[in-house]
């Protein structure tokens, strides 16, 4: 297991905080639906450092890089499997200029919208693919590769496996778990925290967790079954900021700044390790956290 | 020798046996069909693609009557299956499993129903919405219609209204079937809808929405003709559309 930068921050006993949304702020600054914001390190490289500079104001302790879905095979949607290496060096350079050395920079990878087992991508392309994209990050000068909203174990294992084998950095691994009718918490595959723990923790994560999903409360028991599962390893929680809805056609994410905020002491005294925000979020929220947090 | 055995008590008794062998060889082949159809049944529940093709040609060779097949076994099995993904007692890979072992009888059953005539119950056009690369739910939804006996085009993800109006404009469609899982491409449904009003063509259609944040009363709101929760929801929605 790794233990460079964050860890060691950890070990000196400290709660630390991540940035929060990226994908719908771009939105609200004109992203179009279906529109690649990876495209957009490329040719709006100035917003995306003003969403990357604005997080790191705020003092936070990491923040991550536009490249959620850079992976060859989700670009290969849009034509533009060929830009992801580059794509995604930018993406992490960005975020590296943002941060200089006031804080970590965390390379985001997403999951590639691909089911293994359905046979249209084969291991050995996913397994490529992953490692592209985490040696790019690794070049563009993040620190740690943060895997993220992920679903599926095999996929997530891949990626997990890549970024170990292709790079020298800290490896971070979040799934998005959901309430299930009889109460505990899956993934969309059926993965539960605890089988998502041993499985990423075996194959090289140092630091795991839970994003996305449905808004600040339902974070609090997916951590206390990591922290069933293991007492010690770091748990990094990137809540929504709720369950989106629409209003008059526009996506409003219901959770204020101030509702996320009165649920953190919950969330600490569960073992959150890191907190961040996922969709919807913004530095408004992530200063309530951090404001919250510090009291 | 032959004649001395035949001649003899023993030689009555092995005959005998032999046919009892026989009728024994027999029996389990005439009961085979009760049984193998058993086991599509839960070939599909359980999502054994291998198992549920084997079958499915077994009993074409005997030539049961694929409507049969279908009704009488493929769907309720999807019908099961569908259900237990609701109650979270399995979970997407075991629908799609189960969606692809369906997917591999039906394409074997599929010419014969089309050589006897049997016309499809009703034209399914279905995509998820521009701007969105969600599929898994779309194409549950697309499997059930089909099994249920719908001819269904899947166009994808990323769906353009140009290209639903030019297929409706171009054939004979019955359905249009719209998903949409994020919030900003929700009114991608509407556009659609606007899109089919303006090239003249909204009355020939029936159009349905679905998608985990859709809602019936977003339905009403954009105009579209049904919504249903669920992949299971939706043939029994177009079955009520089409008044079948
Ligand atoms: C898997 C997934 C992805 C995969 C998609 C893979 C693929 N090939 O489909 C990937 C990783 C690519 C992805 C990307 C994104 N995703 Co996503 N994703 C999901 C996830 C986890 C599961 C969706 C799913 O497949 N569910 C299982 C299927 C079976 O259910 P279903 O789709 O609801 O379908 C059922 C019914 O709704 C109904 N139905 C569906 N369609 C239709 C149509 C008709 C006509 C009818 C009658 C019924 C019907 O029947 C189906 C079967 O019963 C959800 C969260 C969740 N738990 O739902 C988020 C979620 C949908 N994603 C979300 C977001 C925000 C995104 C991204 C914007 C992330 C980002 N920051 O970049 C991108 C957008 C990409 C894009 N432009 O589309 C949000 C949407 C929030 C919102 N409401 O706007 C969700 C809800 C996560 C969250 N909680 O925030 N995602
Ligand atoms: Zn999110």
């Amino acid at each position: 297991m790794r233990t460079n930068g964050i860890q060691k921050l950890l070990k000196s006993g400290f709660l630390l905080f991540c940035d929060g949304a990226w994908g719908t702020i771009f939105q609200s600054a004109g992203l179009k639906p279906g529109e690649s914001a990876e495209l957009w390190n490329r040719v709006h490289r100035k917003k995306v450092l003003e969403v990357a500079q604005g997080y790191v104001d705020l003092g936070v302790d990491m923040i991550e890089t536009n490249s959620f879905r850079g992976n060859r095979i989700t670009l290969a949607g849009i034509g533009a499997e060929k830009d992801a290496a580059e794509l995604n060096r930018l993406a992490a350079e960005i975020s590296r200029e943002a941060a200089g050395d006031k804080c970590l920079v965390l390379g985001s990878v997403g999951p590639t919208g691909k089911i293994l087992m359905m046979g249209d991508v084969s291991e050995n392309e996913m397994y490529d693919s992953f490692a592209e994209q985490a040696h790019a990050l690794e070049q563009g000068g993040a620190d740690a590769i943060c895997i993220e909203t992920m679903s599926a174990l095999d996929e997530a294992e891949l990626a997990v496996k890549a970024a170990i084998e292709n790079t020298n950095l800290e490896i971070i691994c979040t799934f998005t778990f959901a309430k299930t009718v009889s109460g505990d918490y899956k993934t969309v595959m059926g993965v539960s925290p605890a089988q998502m723990a041993e499985k990423m923790l075996s194959a090289g994560a140092s630091i795991i967790g839970t994003n996305c999903g449905y808004g600040m409360e339902v974070m609090i028991p997916i951590v206390k079954a990591f922290r069933d599962f293991d007492s010690n390893i770091p748990l990094l929680v990137q809540p929504n900021a709720g369950i989106p809805k629409i209003e008059n056609g526009e996506t409003i994410f219901p959770e204020t700044p101030d509702e996320m905020a009165s649920r953190v002491p919950d969330l600490i005294n569960a073992g959150a390790s890191i907190i961040g925000g996922c969709c919807g979020t913004t530095p408004e929220h992530i200063r309530a956290i951090m404001t919250q947090a510090n009291l | 020798m032959i004649i001395w055995i035949l001649g003899t008590k023993i030689a009555k008794a092995i005959i005998s046996d032999l046919l009892i062998y026989f009728l024994l060889f027999l029996e389990p082949k005439t009961k085979l069909t009760m049984a193998d159809l058993k086991k599509l049944n839960e070939s599909i529940i359980y999502g054994d693609l291998e198992t549920s093709v084997q079958v499915t040609k077994e009993a074409l060779i005997e030539k049961i009557d694929p409507q049969e097949i279908i009704q009488e076994y493929m769907i309720p099995a999807m019908d099961i299956i569908g259900g237990k993904f609701e109650r979270n007692e399995v979970f997407v890979p075991e629908l799609l499993m189960a969606a692809r072992a369906m997917k591999g009888s039906l394409e074997l059953l599929r010419p014969l129903l089309a050589a006897s005539g049997i016309e499809p119950q009703g034209r399914v056009i279905i995509g998820t919405v521009k701007g969105d690369l969600h599929d898994i739910g779309k194409n549950l939804v697309a499997s059930m219609l089909e099994g249920s006996g719908f001819e269904v085009d899947n166009m994808g993800v990323d769906v353009s209204s140009d290209k639903i109006v030019a297929a409706v404009q171009s054939d004979k469609i019955d359905i249009i079937a719209l998903s949409a899982l994020l919030t900003t491409t929700m009114p991608s449904m509407k556009d659609v809808i606007e899109a089919l009003k303006e090239a003249g063509v909204r009355d020939k259609v029936k159009l349905i929405v679905g998608g985990p944040a859709v809602t019936q009363e977003y339905c009403d709101q954009i105009g579209a003709d049904g919504y249903s929760e669920n992949a299971n929801g939706a043939v029994g929605l177009v079955r009520k559309l089409l008044a079948l």
